[in-house]
């Protein structure tokens, strides 16, 4: 049986770099996994397979001619410890339709028998914003069925995971799709574990680990490794692979319940993310007469 | 004679099948026609999205510029930009003739497409069709411009047609419209006819503003005739025989440079009011230039279309017009006399599109004809404004009809002859009903002008007289002493 998880997230909040490095982690304890990219970045596999950019269907497809003309081999690479890469691919910013991108290269993947293999995972690392019925393909039915959100401890990432939610909701009550739990990928915010946790209780999930931040994942970076590959033995690594080890024995699968604006900033006042005096909304700096360095103070 | 009180019952009637809400909706959509009426805003409503779940009869907006604006110009080039089957389907259809060469001076017998693929809604369309417009000014350099018709998709994915026009435009010296007539736009072909005008405003009819042109002070436009079965043709002859010089033919035989000299003209004629009012009311901001509507069907309407035409010149050109139409009135009545004893009395039910439902009536009236009910596909107030007075007191009136409305009212009313399109012709000539397809004229036409009003009544007589219409009952249906009697 196939685990298929997707990952959302804010866009930027790190989800690539830590859906490949999870995935190392996962494949270092000897599971069979495919990563499939569904952003036109096509950046979702370049960690696994040293690479800037693998070539994806859409490129591929739009050189032979068709989707139809291209066989899985042209599009599979394979990578670090054994796992399998796709990318959909899209168009540069601002042309064409990226969401179709996604829909026409997952359709490919499943007629071409993609999952047919003995795959223990598949893992989709999707567009920061669902912003079409494309980036949602891989929540429809019968694909995957958990999600991961990543989220840090700032104000954007919070309303981002929590937009994606009513997205989820959506998803899970005509299908099976279920939220499995928030990623935190640390900014060093203040109280940043306990404020996820707390967000992840009021969603009615859970915080599956706290990824601390380090510069030997930047340090892999530049190499284009994951820091699973690039350094095993420091500490970072085991943070990975204790967060490998924790969706392979994750059983938490929820609907979730997305909050309301109002309880959204609520949580965000309690951790000092938002100031309860709510006099100061759309007030200038002149205006409160305070200079701005005190503001930023 | 149809009664007002009459016609509300069966509208009441027909409408008790619906759901209460589909009930309450289409209610809004039916009367009772009454000629004293001046504004149609409080009795009918029209130019409303159609109902889910009933068969309408209306097309799209693509359908409205490519299929009718746009498809008639003949030295244009329509790339159907988006995946194959709007071009294809949308070809040759519409019976608008031209005349020339195909491929020379001539090509709106063909259909030119974008072709697109998965690849091209992924990752835009934009380098294709620049591609496509270079291909086609290299295949057919003879054309005159090119026009980007706008399927779905590039509505969709937010395609930049109007950047790369205006590059293809500097590049090949040629005119390049981008049409925005996506289907999905608006609630019939009606969007359509409106978003082609505003093309034509804004990338053709001022091109050749400032240029030196030999004018008359009889020149005029002939605007929203299409030319179907060469109806333009016939109008145009009697334009000219008053003494009048027709400079451009929107949009039927139409060609760019006609467009570009309409600004030229005295006075505008206006048949389909429907699908060139727009342009015609930019043409009088713009340039002074008036619009006159006009009626070419059945010599009354003719009669008294080319006085109140010739009223706006001349003395000249009102002698003319009196003669003329002294000289055909003896034809017209050889026609009459012909064919007024076989269609006498005989009751025509109409459900047509842009300017048909009213202008036919008179031509229908002619030969003796009476109309007792006419609906319109894709109008809006303004044209049943336009319709009251054409039509008898208590006559029928419908705005996107229903499939099952237009059966229902057939069954009740059973006229002799009906007039309408291809979808609806088969299901009433399976009734035993005689139909005349009053879209594409049924292969026939012209039906304009004093030329087309002799075909017009030729066919009209085919229908209703068919003997076909004797023979609706198989013969094991027929009674049984029949073939007895027969073999007898």
């Amino acid at each position: 049986m196939i685990r298929q998880c997707a990952i959302y997230g804010k866009g930027g909040i790190g989800k690539s770099t830590t859906t490949q490095n999870l995935v190392a982690g996962l494949a270092s304890l000897g599971h069979k996994i495919m990563i499939v990219g569904c952003d036109p970045k096509a950046d979702a596999t370049r960690l696994i397979l040293h690479s800037k950019s693998q070539e994806t269907v859409m490129h591929l497809a739009a050189e032979v001619g068709s989707v139809e003309d291209l066989e899985l081999e042209d599009v599979l690479r394979v990578g670090f410890g054994g796992v399998r890469c796709v990318e959909s691919g899209g168009p540069e910013p601002g042309v064409g339709c990226a969401g179709r991108g996604v829909i026409t290269a997952i359709n490919f993947l499943e007629e071409e028998g993609a999952y047919e293999d003995e795959l223990d995972f598949v893992f989709y690392d999707v567009l920061g914003d669902v912003v079409c019925g494309g980036f949602a393909m891989p929540i429809r039915e019968n694909k995957a069925q958990e999600i991961y959100i990543v989220v840090s401890g700032e104000m954007m990432a919070m309303y981002a995971a929590n937009n994606i939610c009513k997205g989820i909701v959506k998803y899970a009550t005509s299908g099976s799709v279920r939220l499995a739990g928030l990623i935190c990928n640390s900014r060093k915010t203040d109280r940043e574990a306990e404020l996820i946790e707390a967000l992840a209780d009021r969603l009615g999930t859970q915080m599956i680990h706290f990824v601390p931040r380090d510069n030997v994942v930047q340090r892999a970076e530049i190499r284009r490794m994951t820091v699973i590959e690039y350094d095993p033995n420091c500490k970072q690594a085991d943070e990975y692979r204790a967060l490998a080890q924790k969706i392979v024995a994750n059983k938490k699968l929820v609907i979730p319940k997305p909050l309301t604006m109002d309880e959204l900033e609520d949580l965000m006042t309690e951790f000092g993310l938002m100031d309860e005096d709510e006099s100061i909304v759309g007030k200038t700096a002149a205006q409160e007469a305070v200079p701005c360095t005190a503001m930023a103070a | 004679m149809m009664n007002r009180e009459v016609t509300e019952q069966l509208i009441q009637e027909v409408l008790e099948v619906y759901p209460v809400e589909t009930g309450k909706q289409r209610a809004k959509h039916l009367m009772a026609n009454d000629p004293s009426l001046e504004k149609s805003n409080k009795c009918i409503v029209a130019n409303k999205k159609a109902l889910p779940g009933v068969m309408t009869a209306r097309g799209c907006a693509y359908a409205g510029s490519k299929g009718v604006v746009w498809g008639p110009v003949k030295d244009v080039i329509n790339i159907s930009h988006g995946p194959v089957g709007c071009g294809q389907f949308s070809r040759g259809g519409r019976r608008n003739y031209v005349t020339g060469y195909s491929g020379v001076t001539v090509f709106n017998d063909m259909n030119f497409t974008s072709d697109f693929q998965e690849k091209d809604v992924v990752f835009g369309g934009d380098k294709k069709l620049a591609k496509i417009i270079d291909e086609i000014n290299l295949l057919f350099p003879l054309a005159k411009g090119i026009t980007i018709q706008s399927e779905c998709p590039i509505g969709l994915i937010g395609d930049d047609i109007e950047a790369v026009a205006k590059q293809k435009a500097a590049d090949i010296g040629k005119v390049v419209v981008p049409v925005r007539c996506e289907g999905f736009r608006g609630v019939s072909q009606s969007l359509g006819h409106h978003v082609a005008n505003d093309s034509l405003r804004d990338w053709v009819l001022s091109n050749r503003d400032g240029q030196e042109f030999s004018s008359t002070p009889y020149d005029v436009a002939i605007t929203g005739d299409y030319n179907i079965g060469g109806d333009a043709w016939s109008s145009r002859i009697l334009l000219e025989k008053i003494g009048l010089r027709v400079v451009a033919q929107w949009s039927g035989d139409g060609s760019i440079p006609e467009f570009e000299t309409t600004p030229k003209v005295r006075l505008n004629l206006l048949h389909c009011y429907r699908s060139m009012n727009y342009i015609s009311r930019h043409i009088e901001e713009k340039y002074g230039i008036p619009w006159l509507e006009y009626n070419f069907f059945g010599p009354t309407k003719i009669a008294e279309s080319l006085r109140k035409i010739a009223a706006r010149f001349d003395e000249k050109i009102q002698e003319n017009a009196e003669r003329l139409i002294a000289e055909c009135q003896p034809e017209m009545d050889a026609i009459i006399a012909k064919y007024r004893p076989r269609l006498e009395g005989k009751r025509v039910l109409l459900f047509v599109g842009g300017l048909r439902p009213r202008h036919v009536i008179g031509a229908y009236e002619d030969l003796g004809m009476e109309v007792i009910g006419t609906g319109y596909e894709f109008a809006h107030n303004d044209d049943y404004d336009r319709t009251f007075k054409e039509l008898q007191d208590g006559a029928l009136i419908f705005d996107d009809a229903t499939s099952f409305e237009l059966e229902s009212f057939v069954e009740r009313l059973k006229p002799d002859l009906i007039g309408s399109g291809i979808k609806e012709k088969y299901v009433f000539h399976k009734m035993g009903i005689p139909f005349r397809q009053l879209h594409s004229w049924d292969y026939s036409g012209p039906y304009h002008g004093y030329d087309g009003f002799a075909i017009f009544a030729r066919d009209m007589d085919l229908a209703v007289n068919n003997p076909c219409w004797k023979n609706m009952q198989p013969p094991w249906q027929k009674a049984a002493v029949e073939p007895m009697a027969q073999a007898a």
